[in-house]
């Protein structure tokens, strides 16, 4: 369908500290023992999507995702991995590969989303409307009630952060304004020509931007050559792009280019081009245009999943635990697991103690060994854990090779892989590095446990 | 009213003699071989004008570019013989095909390769090579799908997940086979007959003769296309001969099982409404909303569609393109970029496949909507080009002259057409007209716009109809180019129509016993002006012409939208039908077009002149028969 996949799969993001290490770049992740960047490969894949290319920040970082895909997708998919350098954002990722995009169309799929929403639609839409940009809005993800107020505290926080501020056409088709919440302190400015134009601006902030979008390669390659400066694809090139719509900098010779062809020929196809936009409702695009013939404008559009699709980024601890909770709990359709009639899945590998109970929505990984007397609810636990006596993990992670010692308790937390946690440990709201020994018998609350 | 209708009565049997060579075969509406056997011997001279059968002449104003036909013809043969450096075929670069499945592939196939020889490892290296000879970073293949050699991955994929779809194109490929071989043995049977005037010939000439006969039970399946679903393969052979001879039956929607096989073999999900009209359930209705999401989603599944024609479909479906010319340019223009990007697979002829690739695409456009008669017209169009191609030009020089001719059939059917139109038509309208024209024409729209630049001093009466309100469309271009305009629904045309002077209207397609088709409300507009007797005049381009005959508007339709109707649009408020959508006592027709009987029509104004109504057929016979010698 001339359409290339690039996935942007970050690579040890500050925001995710301390669960990224040296050893698991975020596209590693695990969500449900699974790394989060297998997730979107499904998702591809079952979009019959199989030549894709994935950029990873840092060369180190390269190497890990290459190993991973080429154990884990070896015959199934055709995917090229890019190191690109550390911190050139988004848009920096994209013009350091952009002498390999070819195709007409270019869909841009971030690598950490965990979702079931066809990028097939979007391509769709973007192809229906000939746009320049389409871009993927979800539903704001509603914090289940299962998350009774262990993270609340947290959640109010961090909530606002990922905000959008979304402007739509009356058709719900056309992007007319975005802006991020980070810009936004108090007040946003809206274009007067834009609003103008459309007419009417449906202004929404319950959607979220999911970092799925398809770009015309000509634009964004374009935006990225004419803006050396742009470094992140939301924060810059996207509303620039919505911003300039009307008044389009990205092509400024293509008129001219018109005119000098022959008479006869070109009249033809203005009758054509004439017939063709006559014969469907005008987008305001095409009004606005020829209200003034001189302007060029090019379509921002919008594809909105529908609401019960699920579509999470995992760009903070907090949606590191939110996904996870969620892919073995309510959207356990995307975890590719067979659930046991108790909503859990308990590997036949793994020992549990005696009176040790697993709850629903929990899971437990290959080899891994529960003492007695313990209590695991809505947690993952990884592979090869070992967990002692009376311990209780409620709504927590729980990586692969981690110790817990007898008596722990530990609520909200994560614990990465190889930790050790030593005798009547208590954690609420902490992560744990990986590698890290937390001591006997410590009482601990919202802390982060690094090494300097 | 009533005195209209008594007329009628005695123009009825005018209809029955469709075409003017009844004389000759008495049973010729119900065969439509006659119109190309009695063509046979003047297919040999070469000037379509240069036709003594005729009984009734064509209005002398031919545009010129109906005279150009055989210039051009003559133009496009040479430029496919003498370009020597155009002779190489792109198959012989890639001997394996692979790599020519889509021009994306090749580079990108080309710029992969020398990382997937070394797979999964030395990624350091690669790495560090790349990056010093290109500043920005490379790319390193760490995982290949393992195919099989001579396979290319695009239809490994198509076998492993679209089985069903896999089966539609060998179920084309074989009826194409099926075509060739039928058209092999008319081919046998005309040079049996006419065995002097062949051995003159050369390939070429032979070939184009081959055709030619083949062209009735060709221009037959393009009805069967139209209708997804007929038993093909299922008869024997005798079936097979027997429908040779008879119109392909249409599509009954109403016939169940006959819907559950067209079903399977559907590209897009087709929900059948529940409540339908009892006089139209013969008519596909789907229910609205459920298509759109459903294509989208299969985006990238569907491996065997072309881009352009996908796009194409989509935009039927949501109905961003409507319109008769509007349509047929869009869709021939995606066969456009279907031929560009076409490679004979190996061991297939580009004759044969490609016909069976239109016909696939065509299958798919008619699941997003049914076609109109100027989409069957073009799509016969361009198989027959197809088919007509000589064997001996290579794959280049086929395509070009495919794409060449594509672009002919637009740029002379339709956009010279219009301009015919609109110069013959700007000669009725005087000072101080009153002219009424209904919906958003194509074709009246350029003659009030050119009349208007002409300096006429007349004033346009808009009628609309809801649900499309398309009226507002046009009245609002006409009124930014300065034209005195009045809009009103259609409720209240019979009050208007007493200062209306002339009645312009635009038509879906014009069949042979001069009935329009068109816009539903259309019959109506033009039933009222001929009460008040008032002319009215139809523009119409000659390609939108059928050879069909049909009497009302009810065994061919279009069902639109039924939500359209029970709401209103822009006013969420007027929600009274809410809900009952779903009842059984209640059922939506929201029909799209209606049939004007030629009666009520005093005047079709057509790229070859202006006609009446019952000058039709002729214009279908003559125009089909320079159809064919194109």
């Amino acid at each position: 369908m001339d359409f290339q996949v690039v996935i942007l799969a970050g690579g040890f993001s500050s925001n995710l500290q301390p669960l990224v290490s040296k050893e698991v770049p975020k596209a590693l992740l695990p969500v449900a023992n699974r790394p989060v960047l297998s997730y979107v490969l499904d998702l591809l894949e079952s979009s019959n999507l199989k030549d894709l290319i994935v950029v990873v920040e840092g060369e180190d970082a390269a190497l890990k995702v290459g190993g991973w895909i080429s154990s884990a997708c070896v015959d199934r998919l055709h995917v090229e991995v890019a190191a690109v350098a550390e911190n050139v954002g988004t848009a920096g990722a994209l013009r350091a590969i952009a002498h390999h995009l070819t195709a007409k169309d270019i869909l841009i799929v971030s690598g950490d989303i965990v979702s079931d929403v066809s990028p097939g639609a979007v391509a769709a839409t973007h192809r229906r409307h000939d746009a320049s940009v389409t871009a993927m809005l979800c539903a704001e993800p509603v914090s289940g009630p299962s998350e009774s107020g262990v993270a609340g505290g947290k959640d109010k926080t961090k909530k606002p952060a990922c905000y959008d501020i979304i402007g739509l056409d009356s058709s719900k088709q056309f992007l007319l304004h975005i802006a991020t919440a980070a810009e936004i302190k108090k007040d946003t400015r809206i274009k007067k020509s834009i609003l103008c134009a459309a007419g009417k601006m449906e202004i929404r902030s319950d959607l979220m931007d999911s970092h799925i979008y398809a770009f015309k390669r000509s634009v964004l390659q374009k935006v990225l050559d004419q803006k050396p400066t742009f470094r992140s694809l939301k924060q810059d090139v996207l509303p620039y792009l919505v911003r300039t719509q009307l008044r389009s900098e990205v092509f400024p010779d293509e008129k001219t280019v018109e005119d000098n062809g022959k008479n006869n020929m070109q009249n033809n196809e203005v009758v054509l081009s004439q017939i063709l936009s006559n014969a469907s409702l005008p987008s305001f695009h095409q009004v606005y245009e020829s209200g003034l013939n001189s302007r060029k404008t090019y379509k921002c559009c919008v594809y909105i999943a529908d609401e019960s699709k699920y579509c999470v980024r995992l760009n903070s601890i907090q949606a590191f635990m939110d996904v996870n909770r969620d892919v073995i709990g309510d959207a356990n359709h995307l975890s590719g697991y067979t659930f046991s009639s108790h909503h859990n899945i308990v590997h036949p590998s793994a020992e549990l103690g005696s009176k040790t109970t697993v709850g629903p929505h929990c899971m437990l990984g290959e080899g891994s060994q529960v003492g007695d007397k313990c209590s695991v609810k809505r947690s993952v636990i990884g592979r090869h854990c070992r967990i002692g006596s009376n311990v209780k993990v409620v709504n927590s992670v729980v990586m692969d090779h981690a110790t817990i010692g007898d008596g722990c308790s530990i609520q909200g937390s994560v614990i990465c892989s190889n930790a050790q946690l030593q005798e009547r440990v208590a954690l609420r709201d902490c992560q744990v590095e990986a590698g890290y020994v937390v001591y006997a018998g410590g009482e601990h609350k919202g802390e982060t446990f690094a090494r300097k | 009213m009533e005195s209209r209708r008594n007329p009628r009565a005695v123009v009825d049997p005018k209809v029955r003699q469709v075409g003017f060579f009844t004389s000759s075969q008495p049973d010729s509406t119900h065969q439509p071989d006659p119109i190309a056997s009695e063509s046979h011997p003047v297919a040999s001279s070469i000037s379509p004008s240069g036709n003594s059968l005729s009984p009734v002449m064509i209005p002398p104003p031919r545009h010129n570019s109906s005279d150009t036909f055989p210039l051009r013809a003559a133009a496009a043969a040479a430029s496919a013989v003498s370009p020597s450096s155009f002779s190489y075929s792109t198959r012989r670069d890639f001997p394996d095909g692979s790599m020519t499945a889509s021009p994306g592939r090749v580079s990108r196939a080309s710029f992969s390769k020398p990382s997937s020889s070394l797979p999964g490892v030395g990624m350091d290296s690669m790495a560090a090579a790349k990056s010093s000879s290109v500043p920005a970073s490379g790319l390193t293949t760490v995982s290949v799908v393992n195919m099989p050699p001579g396979l290319s991955e695009k239809e490994s994929d198509q076998k492993k997940n679209s089985k069903p779809l896999k089966e539609k194109t060998t179920k084309a490929e074989r009826r194409a086979l099926q075509e060739a071989q039928r058209a092999a043995k008319a081919a046998a049977k005309a040079e049996g007959g006419k065995a002097p005037l062949v051995s003159s010939g050369s390939v070429a000439s032979t070939n184009v003769k081959a055709a030619k006969p083949a062209k009735p039970s060709s221009q037959k399946n393009d009805v069967a296309v139209a209708a997804p679903g007929p038993s093909e393969k299922k008869g024997g052979q005798t079936e097979k001969d027997r429908k040779k001879d008879a119109p392909h039956p249409r599509m009954q929607y109403d016939d169940e099982s006959r819907v559950v096989k067209a079903k399977r073999r559907a590209v897009v999900k087709q929900t059948e409404a529940k409540n339908r009209v009892e006089l139209f359930r013969h008519l596909p209705q789907y229910e609205h909303g459920t298509q759109l999401p459903d294509l989208e989603t299969k985006f990238f599944q569907l491996d065997p569609m072309h881009p352009a024609v996908y796009k194409v479909g989509l935009q039927y479906l949501s109905g961003d393109i409507s319109g008769g010319n509007a349509r047929c340019i869009a869709m021939l223009q995606a066969f456009q970029e279907v031929v560009k990007d076409y490679s004979t697979p190996s061991e297939k002829t580009l004759n044969r496949d490609m016909t069976a690739k239109i016909s696939s695409y065509v299958s798919f456009l008619i699941e997003c909507r049914p076609l109109s008669v100027s989409m069957g017209n073009a799509i016969r169009f361009v198989k027959n080009r197809i088919a007509k191609l000589p064997i001996t030009l290579s794959e280049s020089e086929a395509k070009a002259a495919l794409q060449s001719d594509i672009e002919r059939f637009i740029n002379e059917k339709i956009i010279m057409a219009d301009t015919v139109i609109v110069k013959h038509a700007v000669t009725k309208i005087r000072d101080g007209d009153v002219l009424l024209t209904y919906g958003s024409p194509t074709a009246v729209e350029m003659v009030l716009l050119h009349a208007h630049e002409l300096k006429k001093k007349f004033r346009v009466l808009v009628v609309d109809s809801r649900p499309k309100l398309e009226g507002q469309l046009l009245l609002r271009r006409l009124i930014k180019r300065g034209i005195n305009c009045t809009y009103t629904h259609i409720n209240a045309v019979s009050y208007i129509m007493h200062e209306v002077t002339k009645v312009f209207l635009g038509a879906s397609s014009v069949l042979s016993n001069g009935t329009v088709y068109s816009r539903v409300g259309t019959a109506c507009v033009a039933m009222v002006a001929s009460a008040f007797r008032v002319p009215v005049l139809v523009c119409c381009e000659a390609y939108k012409f059928h050879e069909r005959v049909q009497l009302d508007s009810i065994c061919s339709n279009e069902l639109g939208d039924p939500n359209a109707i029970s709401k209103v649009h822009g006013r969420e408020d007027i929600n009274y039908l809410d809900g009952l959508t779903n009842n059984a006592n209640l059922q939506f027709l929201n029909l799209m077009y209606d049939a004007t009987p030629s009666d009520y029509i005093s005047m079709i104004i057509t790229d070859y002149g202006m006609v009446p109504p019952t000058s039709v057929p002729v214009i279908v016979r003559e125009y089909q028969k320079e159809h064919s010698l194109v």
